[in-house]
């Protein structure tokens, strides 16, 4: 999802672009005798593309580094081996970074505020625990265990955040704790010899395994890509109904064209069917959109519609921008501080379902280790700052998604008996690289 | 010299104690609407305990309190804010993440009628108009991040936030402090617009120049005194100096305390 064009700062309004930003104000100033100020957005094409490149170049690298990223790996692995390119290995994916993802979108909440919820994993597959706990033990429906696990996510959200908040331990400590002590509420939930739950209900498991019909896919994607078109279309009017300068409209058709072109690839390639020639005639088919990423792009719409068209969503950017001048606006601060972290959690919980899902169960330990640690990094390497006041939902869906292609191609790449230690060392060097780029991103604009 | 006008502000006999020590010992103030009104004061006079007060941070001991001729009580900034009363302090508060209409709008969103989300177009429409309202050109977009602006449009953002709310007094904390010739230049007459906009300017500074240009009149506090408050064309620079410095000057000022001070 691209970037909305009134959040965009300091773009040009005249078409000679290219000069430079004293020309351009001087031109801005003559062009407006009426001493008006207003969005200074390109009325071109061209000078829409120049004025991005030029706020990349000042630092503002937002997702660039991210989808370049994954440009990257896609070509390196593809040329280093011949399984990487093959639509199975596509479907592997995506559905392997669904859980990483999910975690990472609600952890960009928390991150947006400078702080960091360290048991997120953990809690996450606690819940996923209790949603097992409540399907096997209890014959309950799967919406039920869902709903189970979200509210046990909530609620140990709602702790966390309040000892951050209203005792003011420093967030650091306070999951830190969490994440220790979880792991032990998981082993008493799960109470099982064999340290694990089977789940045996099919929705269940299809939240990780499930796939839409070839059809259902197409009308998922013709669907939002008509309602993010409608939408646009409508602001654009209020806007030019109060006289305000508007995006042109052929950067709005190519953003439209580039989500139909992409989508469409993207909802092409999982439409293909894995089922071999007999499977085929028995009418057994492996093939559609995984529901994972069906249930990511619904909570990236709805999220992303808290954080940047809600009031609400205002306000965490404002705390996470400076508390202080957030308190003297009058927004309840410590509200805000615990509100991030129930989503956080809650998030956290339909990420350790998903998991369940590919596990087939709920394990003792399961979200423990590196789990939340990755998360952070695709929310980091998406764009997402770690100092807060700066970050996006889609963020942490781009992030995943390289991520996830480093470590299907790397495990694939590198075999043998020290392969996984490889893989840890690649994986720390390329956070590290994410977290450089944020932290020069940030002195490029001082 | 427009003494017609009433004071929409007027403090009488202002008292405010911090445990023993009395920091206001009875201080007369006013603010007429349309005007600036230097306050001025060498340190420790009294004069962010003063502003405090106005602002409802801090709770008067005794005195009268007078907004728009009636006694009202302000217990906390709230209650100031609903009288119309609006502080700019120094240190400005203002979130760099967010853009010039988001920081002018923060925690008074307007909200679409029907889908209650946030009317963007609404607000850059309103932060235009306010800014053209002080013909404010030295912002180049209302979309700008804080990050990006220098001191003295950080000022300009703040002063222009106060005309947003239909403030009738504006309290400006020492506004050019911190800044440049130009940029002190461009925010006087930006201090001075926002009074001909019909709003009791309450000018802080500690820079006398900028006093005698833009004020209307200047009121010195000294040792929690108020020493005058005198028109501004009836002041040199010396006068004023030696009313924060001495608490009178000539046959201005407390006669008293300079005796006091003297023994």
């Amino acid at each position: 999802m691209s970037e909305l064009a009134s959040d965009s700062p300091s773009t040009v309004s005249t078409e000679t672009s290219a000069a430079g930003t004293r020309d351009v104000v001087a031109d801005h100033e003559a062009a407006n005798p009426a001493v008006h100020v207003t969005a200074l957005i390109p009325q071109t094409l061209g000078a829409t593309l120049s004025s991005y490149v030029r706020r990349v170049r000042g630092g503002e690298t937002g997702s660039v580094p991210a989808v370049a990223g994954a440009a990257l790996l896609m070509v390196v692995f593809g040329i280093a081996q011949s399984s990487f390119m093959t639509t199975s290995n596509f479907v592997q994916i995506v559905q392997q970074a669904a859980p990483n993802t999910l975690l990472a979108m609600g952890l960009v909440f928390v991150l947006l505020l400078g702080e960091i919820d360290l048991s997120a994993g953990v809690v996450g597959s606690t819940a996923a625990a209790v949603a097992a706990v409540l399907s096997v033990k209890h014959g309950m429906p799967w919406y039920a265990a869902i709903l189970g696990a979200a509210a046990f996510g909530a609620v140990s959200g709602m702790v966390l955040g309040w000892l951050r908040a209203k005792l003011n331990i420093p967030s650091f400590v306070v999951t830190l704790s969490a994440f220790i002590a979880f792991q032990g509420v998981q082993v008493l939930i799960i109470n099982s010899k064999s340290n694990g739950i089977q789940i045996s209900d099919q929705t269940l498991h299809n939240l990780y395994f499930g796939r839409l019909t070839p059809a259902a896919g197409w009308v998922v994607l013709v669907v939002s890509v008509v309602l993010y078109a409608l939408v646009k279309v409508v602001q654009a009017n209020a806007r030019r109904r109060k006289n305000l300068a508007n995006e042109p409209f052929s950067v709005l058709g190519l953003r439209v064209a580039a989500m139909l072109v992409f989508g469409g690839i993207f909802v092409h390639l999982m439409n293909i069917d894995q089922a071999v020639a007999w499977q085929q005639r028995e009418g057994i088919h492996q093939r559609g959109v995984p529901w994972s990423a069906v249930i990511i792009l619904a909570l990236v719409v709805v999220l992303s519609f808290v954080l940047t068209k809600t009031r609400y969503g205002r306000h965490v950017f404002a705390v996470g921008g400076s508390e202080e001048a957030a308190r003297r606006a009058g927004i309840r601060v410590l509200a805000i501080r615990i509100s991030v972290f129930v989503i956080c959690s809650a998030m956290a919980a339909v990420s350790g379902l998903v998991l369940a899902g590919q596990l087939g169960g709920s394990n003792t330990g399961d979200g423990g280790g590196n789990t939340l640690l990755y998360a952070v990094a695709a929310a980091v390497i998406g764009g997402t700052s770690l100092m807060g006041g700066r970050g996006r939902v889609v963020d942490a869906v781009l992030g995943g998604a390289v991520l996830a292609i480093l470590a299907n191609g790397v495990s694939d790449l590198i075999q043998g008996g020290n392969a996984a230690a490889y893989e840890l060392i690649i994986d720390g060097a390329v956070l590290l690289l994410a977290a450089a780029v944020d932290s020069m991103s940030r002195r490029a604009k001082r | 010299m427009s003494e017609s006008t009433e004071p929409i502000l007027r403090l009488r006999g202002v008292t405010k104690s911090f445990g023993p020590v009395e920091v206001l010992k009875g201080v007369d103030f006013e603010a007429r609407p349309g005007e600036v009104t230097a306050l001025v004061g060498d340190n420790g006079a009294g004069k962010s305990t003063l502003v405090k007060c106005i602002g409802g941070t801090y709770q008067v001991d005794g005195g009268e309190y007078l907004f728009d001729g009636k006694p009202v009580t302000v217990n906390n900034p709230r209650d100031a804010a609903n009288l119309g009363i609006e502080i700019v302090y120094q240190d400005l508060a203002l979130c760099d993440n967010l853009d010039i209409v988001q920081n002018m709008f923060l925690g008074r969103e307007t909200l679409n009628g029907r889908t209650r989300t946030l009317d963007e177009a609404e607000m850059e429409h309103q932060a235009g108009q306010a800014l053209a309202s002080l013909s404010v050109r030295t912002v180049k977009s209302v979309r700008q991040k804080v990050a990006s602006l220098s001191g003295g449009q950080r000022q300009t953002v703040a002063i222009a936030k106060t005309v947003l709310w239909n403030s009738k007094v504006v309290i400006l904390d020492e506004p050019t402090a911190a800044l440049g010739v130009a940029q002190t230049a461009q925010v006087l007459e930006l201090v001075r617009r926002l009074a001909d906009q019909g709003i009791a300017v309450i000018l802080i500074s500690h820079n006398m120049l900028d006093v005698l240009k833009v004020s209307d009149s200047v009121a010195a506090l000294y040792l929690g005194r108020m020493a005058a408050q005198v028109r501004t064309s009836q002041l040199n620079h010396t006068q004023i100096v030696e009313l924060i410095t001495a608490g009178r000057s000539g046959d201005l000022g407390l006669v008293e305390t300079t005796k006091g001070a003297a023994a």
